[in-house]
């Protein structure tokens, strides 16, 4: 379980996740090797996994977003084991999600232009299989992205 | 930005775990420490890497839940998107605000305790934002990032 400790630095290391323990131990009023050690331990307890780049698809051409949101055929045994396999293979997929819910499966597409999607919706997703329904929304832009968690 | 092979698998790897130092990932790639730095770096400047996000369990650190929200408005024209925009992305526990066109005008990452914790968030905090009307709601139950196409 953490501690105010804990959640402090990792609140501080969410805002900016490039700071070094120094800066850390800095604006937390701690000690750097206090600071390393609590670290340390949150790694080791798998609470802190990784620090990931945030790829910008529209700076690489990827103007267009889509969101396609599924409904499977839930008749079929393997529907969802057997279309999860398939949408991987999928390259303009980004983002896989399984609901509880209306919606059953969520892909994240994107696509060069609108030409591009309209070929990958028709030669990668259409053909997907047990595919019951599918709702697609277009992202136009992006209010809030950091995803970090009300620590 | 075009990239080639090596830019591709530079940016997967550090897509993938960004704490590696330039030495481990230039190993990993066959590229000396100061190729890799100054292809980091163009990355960076070119906006192909737009920031660092910290990875966290959230299971661990006591958010169970998370939802995805379809939100309707339902005053269109009456109520501005900036205000509606400026509310919602105040609220701690909402995680990501997306602008959509189709079924839904925006699309809302939440997370929450347990499933009584998000009820309380979406009564006391979304319902009651500017403009909402409809609201759809599904629980995550698993997710996968993909590479994409690099």
């Amino acid at each position: 379980m953490l501690d105010d400790v804990d959640r402090r630095i990792l609140r501080l290391l969410q805002s900016d996740p490039t700071q070094t323990a120094p800066e850390l131990a800095e604006a937390a009023g701690m000690t750097t090797a206090r600071v390393n050690r609590r670290l340390d331990r949150l790694r080791a307890d798998g609470v802190l996994k990784a620090t990931q780049a945030i790829i910008d698809w529209r700076a690489l051409g990827y103007a267009v977003e889509v969101s396609l949101r599924l409904t499977l055929d839930k008749t079929v045994p393997r529907a969802f084991d057997e279309f999860l396999a398939a949408a991987r293979k999928v390259r303009a997929v980004i983002e896989i999600q399984t609901f509880l819910g209306r919606v059953d499966v969520r892909l994240s597409l994107i696509a060069r232009d609108l030409p591009d999607y309209q070929h990958i919706y028709r030669q990668e997703i259409l053909t997907l299989p047990h595919i019951a329904d599918i709702e697609a929304l277009m992202t136009v832009g992006r209010v809030k992205y950091d995803e970090s968690l009300p620590l | 930005m075009t990239l080639d092979e090596i830019d591709r698998a530079l940016l997967l790897a550090v897509s993938q775990n960004a704490d590696q130092s330039t030495t481990q990932l230039g190993q990993k790639l066959g590229l000396s420490q100061p190729a890799t730095w100054r292809r980091l770096r163009r990355l960076q400047e070119s906006g192909a890497i737009a920031g660092r996000r910290l990875v966290l369990d959230a299971e661990k650190v006591g958010f169970g839940v998370t939802v995805f929200l379809g939100v309707k408005l339902a005053t269109k024209g009456r109520i501005s998107l900036e205000d509606f925009e400026r509310a919602v992305s105040a609220i701690p526990e909402v995680q990501s605000v997306e602008h959509v066109l189709g079924l839904y005008d925006y699309r809302l990452r939440v997370v929450a305790r347990d499933l009584a914790d998000f009820e309380r968030v979406l009564r006391r905090r979304v319902m009651t934002l500017p403009g909402v009307g409809n609201v759809e709601a599904n629980v995550l139950l698993s997710e996968e990032r993909r590479q994409g196409p690099l």
